[in-house]
């Protein structure tokens, strides 16, 4: 681990503006959408709101977690919008549910490094729009038989197909390494870390209460890109459709757990729902912008990665994370003003916050102390990924866009957000005030 | 500086001589007699040459292979037989072509037009690139002529009587996959190995002789029609009937076009060849022709004219605009944006629903292109993108200009002006879409007055050809560059008029409205009104038009006319009393005709009761065409006279273009110089005792005719 007092280097990044899609329960207003015009319509919205002349952007990051088969490079035709000059390469990565709050760390890196003076960096996903797989043996049958050369050829290779070719294959949510399921995980580490029900349905209803609160004010809305839907265009949607400000414990009480059905705590109301949506950020390098005349909303001022073994506790990666962030940017969890955690699950919130309070925990990190004890009044503000929803890869930027305007709002010098992801890794990030 | 250049293309099978036609300083290649001698001599040479076993003949221009014959030949004969002869000259070099013991194949890219189209014709194969901007037809007939240099003989026998009667009577070009699929062109290729096939072609033809063509028309059908007597005489009757009905009569042109083809392939190449020399020259000394061949110089003209004395220089385009107001003017100001000029358009209304509806309608521009293929999906996808909106100023603050189109009321359109100026950058241009309201009063107080002017477009945008740009009094002329410029990029004539009431189609238009209302007042027939003016050559007569324009924007443009310009163009009541039936025109079914599903059926005859007159079938006709040409005709007189336009040249234009004045009669300011001004003062002296001061004739006509010159010169 580096020393908390090493000098952070190169350039500051700066974050102009960062804007998003609403956020939809998969299979609602964004059903037949895909993720690509998602990631273009918030991308072409940060544009205009940013005011950039889209001839300053040097390169599109984009991250998705679950790409189109016919589209593995959304950052390209983000890239290609007509506002933009045509040549403005671009790439998508993968580190699963962190991968936008990736793109915009690779973004300052960039920046920083002095290989670009403007990035644009975002992620979008459609699970609504999931690859759905032919079975192996029937995916092998097309490929032969589209070498065959006669027709004979050809009808014995069907021949041999049988029903059971014909069920689809749809990728699942789950740890290719273990098999475990995401629920399964939570499941787990509120077993483990003996994360009772009631504080998981008070987590949920608190992030549900926030949310309303911001859409009502119109803090969360002044992130979002309306979209205009349906057949005449005119169904404009501009709120975010997953948050329920109705509902209560009682309601939330009622759920029934979903993988332990007997002696479960995790529930369709403690976790985050499917959704599709897609956000972006707008980052500079601070000389850049300050002579363009932008006023930037934060700059980047650390950001670290991690990994736990999957087949521990999958979701505990942020727990090694954030204080790796904290300890690059040279500041203690005290100094945070708020801290935004991805909410996948309220057991993995919880979990998480219960690692950062833990003696036991910073022992193990070889830390003098614990890294922190959450203050739910400065943490998840506006809600967060349970009431407002998770498409896997935007929900990086979207944390990032939030922290930001909030940090302006509330005039905070530091602000931190965590995100956990598959394959045990998890993400965090200190933003500073402009 | 010679036109055609000899270039030699020698390879293991062979030595072709390619001859690259490009006419120096000149932006296309045209025709005229000394291309056509270099090009005989080069044949010459080539046929001399025994070591040379083909031709190729190819363009210099970037994307151009010949626009046509050179026209302003035709404008400087004088008779017929002048015309004749240029025919004669055109078909006998073509024949030389065809005859050329070498085989010569033709290369094209680029637009092949008229006689560029001929020559073609008269090579022995025909390679073509497969670029959108190759573009092969004859396009005559728009000129009020024919093919003369042997197309009316030679498009029948290669692609069959539909097909080439097809191309010759819509006088517009046909896209590359179009021409060789009915056989114009053999071989389409991409563009980088065009040339290359072409000598490859020649080599091949020099080798083994022409490949038997596929006889025209495909199918049981296409063989009758085309190939049997009685079959084309079908063809004929039904091509003349249509002819008939679109021309009423008024353009002797593709009647004529269709009598040559019919001929030639009745009676005989011979014949056919005497025919359509003869008909060329009667129709190029013409008055139909003259006026049609007028007005396309005219507006080749306006299209380099920016519309200020001296155009400053460094006018940066307009790489990105914004429209403010998604109503139907609005969307399709949109829309017309993103298809022609390919900019990002930032569409804002201050209600979401309306900008996604607005959205949707500009959309509808380029998904009508896709539907008839103007547009690949692609690019229909990569347009689409240019359009977005929202009901905040974002999005403005960038663009080089923003049109308004909101409701029409000085205030809101102050306020929106205040607005957008508060956001946009200094330099950009602010135009207003009214149509009733001074620019100089909009103008009036805003933060930067010499950044706003008036950018009157027709309804609907996307077809209407005319746009008005009209700047104030205060409006700097970069701004009207760029306004003038961008209203090209649309693909519109602009004329550049005064900040008058009305400005100029409104202004003429206004009187000839009215006093289609007077006439109905005094019990003239509605369709009667219709009838003499669809029969002058309106596309739609004043009835008609005032349902379309809609009769509240009529009634509230009338009194604003009447109020700005005084009692001569007092409306008459009829309007009003529609209006408070509540009849809107077209837009909500109800009007002077009835309506069924939107479609216009016929005359309302309830309206005769509520303006309480009989009508009157005796009415003359020849009075109520007199009345309402001569009140559209001495108004624009008027305008003239006050300066509204620039020039005649802009004024006829923008008749033609605004209101479909008969392009065959040249505009209304040309019309009075056919009757002559004398005259026309004499007839509005007579009017004026009959009917009113109304008719009292204008300034400038009264000062025409005691000068004896004329409005146009």
């Amino acid at each position: 681990m580096p020393s908390p007092t090493a000098p952070r280097p190169g350039r500051r990044a700066a974050i102009l503006a960062g804007v998003r899609t609403p956020f939809a329960r998969s299979g609602t207003v964004f059903a037949d959408v895909p993720a690509v015009a998602l990631a273009r319509h918030a991308a072409r919205e940060l544009l205009y709101r940013s005011g950039v002349d889209p001839a300053e952007v040097e390169q599109v990051l984009f991250g998705q977690v679950v790409p189109s088969v016919l589209v593995p490079n959304v950052a390209r035709e983000v890239s290609l919008l007509p506002q933009f000059p045509p040549g403005i390469p671009a790439h998508a990565l993968n580190r699963a549910c962190a991968s936008s709050g990736q793109t915009i760390a690779d973004a300052a890196d960039q920046i920083a490094l002095g290989h670009a003076d403007t990035v644009l960096a975002g992620g979008a996903e459609s699970l609504s729009d999931i690859p759905i797989l032919h079975s192996k043996r029937f995916s092998r049958l097309l490929v032969e038989a589209s070498k065959a050369k006669t027709l004979g050829q050809r009808l014995a290779l069907f021949a041999q197909v049988r029903p059971r070719d014909l069920i689809p294959v749809s990728p699942a949510i789950s740890e290719p390494s273990t098999g475990e399921t995401m629920g399964q995980s939570a499941e787990k580490m509120a077993k483990e870390n003996g994360i009772a029900r009631e504080a998981q349905d008070e987590l949920a209803l608190r992030s549900h209460q926030r949310a309303a609160a911001a859409t009502a004010d119109g803090r969360l809305t002044s992130e979002i890109a309306p979209w205009f839907g349906g057949k005449g265009m005119d169904e404009v949607v501009a709120t975010d459709n997953g948050i329920r400000a109705d509902t209560s414990l009682e309601a939330l009480g009622k759920l029934r757990p979903v993988f332990d059905r007997r002696h479960g705590t995790v529930t369709a109301g403690n976790a985050s729902p499917l959704t599709d949506g897609a956000a972006a950020v707008l980052l500079m390098a601070e000389e850049k912008a300050k002579a363009l005349g932008h006023a930037p909303l934060a700059y980047v001022r650390s950001h670290a990665v991690a990994a736990v073994d999957p087949s521990w506790q999958l979701l505990m990666g942020p727990a090694l994370a954030v204080p790796r962030a904290l300890a690059r940017a040279g500041i203690g969890w005290d100094d945070l003003g708020l801290v935004e955690i991805h909410e996948a699950f309220a057991a993995q919130v919880l979990s998480n916050a219960q690692a950062w309070a833990s003696r036991a925990w910073a022992e193990r990190l070889g830390l003098p102390g614990p890294v922190g004890e959450v203050d739910w009044a400065r943490t998840n503000v506006l809600g967060g990924s349970i009431a407002i929803g998770h498409p896997f890869g935007a929900t990086g930027a979207r944390l990032v866009t939030t922290l930001a305007h909030e940090m302006r709002r509330r005039d905070v010098q530091f602000g931190l957000l965590s995100i956990c992801a598959q394959g045990g890794m998890g993400f965090a990030m200190v933003l500073e005030r402009a | 500086m010679s036109a055609i250049t000899l270039e030699r293309a020698v390879t293991p099978e062979g030595t072709v001589v390619v001859l690259v036609l490009d006419v120096p300083g000149e932006p296309v290649n045209t025709l005229g007699r000394p291309v056509a001698d270099e090009l005989a001599a080069a044949l010459e040479l080539a046929r001399a040459d025994a070591t040379v076993a083909g031709v190729v003949l190819i363009s210099g221009k970037a994307d151009n292979f010949i626009a046509g014959a050179d026209i302003r030949e035709f404008t400087q004969v004088r008779t017929a037989a002048e015309a004749e002869a240029l025919s004669r000259f055109g078909q006998e070099m073509i024949a030389a072509v065809e005859a050329f013991p070498k085989p010569v194949v033709v290369a094209i890219h680029g637009a092949c037009l008229g006689g560029g189209c001929e020559l073609a014709l008269g090579c022995h194969w025909r390679v073509a690139s497969d670029h959108p901007k190759t573009q092969i037809g004859l396009p005559e007939v728009q000129l009020g002529l024919i093919p003369g240099a042997g197309g009316c003989n030679r498009l029948p026998r290669l692609v069959g009587v539909r097909a080439a009667l097809d191309i010759i009577l819509a006088g517009k070009g046909e896209r590359a996959a179009k021409a060789l699929k009915v056989g114009l062109v053999d071989e389409l290729v991409p563009r980088p190995i065009l040339r290359e096939t072409a000598v490859r072609a020649a080599l091949r033809l020099a080798r083994e002789g022409l490949p038997k063509r596929g006889a025209a028309g495909a199918g049981l059908a296409g063989a009758v029609l085309d190939r049997t007597g009685p079959g084309r005489r079908l063809v004929y009757r039904q091509a003349a009937a249509q002819v008939r009905r679109k021309t009423g009569g008024h353009y002797p042109a593709p009647l004529a076009a269709l009598e040559t083809v019919r001929v030639s392939l009745e009676q005989g190449l011979e014949a056919g060849y005497a025919l359509e020399r003869r008909t060329f020259g009667e129709l190029a000394v013409g008055e139909v022709s003259r006026r049609l061949v007028e007005i396309f110089f005219a507006s080749t003209a306006l299209k380099k004219d920016d519309g200020v004395a001296d155009p400053p220089a460094d006018v940066p385009p307009v790489r990105t605009l914004g429209v403010v107001g998604a109503g139907f003017m609005g969307a399709g100001i949109a829309g017309t944006a993103a298809l022609q000029a390919r900019i990002p358009v930032r569409l804002r209304d201050t209600e979401l629903a309306r900008v996604g509806r607005g959205l949707r309608a500009a959309q509808g521009l380029l998904d009508e292109r896709l539907r008839r293929r103007r547009l690949g999906r692609p690019e229909h996808a990569r347009l689409v993108q240019l359009l977005s909106g929202g009901a905040d100023l974002a999005g403005l603050a960038g663009a080089d200009l923003v049109i308004e189109a909101v409701f029409e009321d000085l205030a809101v359109k102050r306020a929106v002006l205040a607005e957008v100026q508060g956001a946009a950058p200094p330099r950009a241009v602010f135009a207003s879409n009214t149509s009733t309201i001074p620019i100089g009063r909009i103008a009036e107080g805003a933060p930067r007055p010499g950044r706003v002017l008036g950018m009157h477009f027709f309804s609907p945008v996307e077809k209407m050809p005319l746009l008005e740009v009209i700047p104030h009094a205060g409006t700097e002329p970069d701004a009207i560059v760029q306004a003038v410029r961008f209203g090209r990029a649309l693909g519109k004539t602009v004329i550049v008029v005064a900040d008058a009431p009305g400005f100029w189609v409104n202004r003429i238009l206004t009187p000839y409205l009215n006093e289609a209302g007077l006439l109905l007042e005094e019990g003239a027939p509605i369709d009667l009104l219709d009838q003499v003016m669809t029969r002058y050559g309106f596309p739609v007569g004043p009835v008609t038009l005032l349902d379309e324009v809609g009769l509240d924007v009529g009634l509230k443009g009338g009194a604003v006319m009447h109020q700005a310009i005084g009692a001569r163009l007092e409306p008459s009541g009829v309007v009003a009393k529609m209006v408070a039936d509540g009849r809107l025109g077209r837009k909500n079914g109800r009007g002077f005709f009835t309506y069924a599903d939107g479609k216009k059926e016929g005359v309302d005859a309830s309206v005769y009761a509520l303006l309480g007159v009989q009508p009157k079938p005796g009415t003359n006709a020849a009075m109520a065409e007199e009345r309402l040409v001569m009140a559209m005709l001495n108004e624009a007189a008027h305008a003239l006279g006050e300066g509204v336009v620039r020039s005649a040249r802009d004024g006829d234009l923008g008749a033609v273009f605004g209101i479909g004045f008969p392009p065959f009669r040249g505009g209304p300011l040309r019309a009075l110089d056919a009757i002559g001004a004398a005259r026309a003062v004499e007839t509005l002296q007579r009017l004026q005792a009959e009917h009113g001061a109304r008719f009292a004739p204008a300034p400038a006509l009264v000062a025409a005719a005691h000068d004896g010159r004329p409005l146009r010169d």
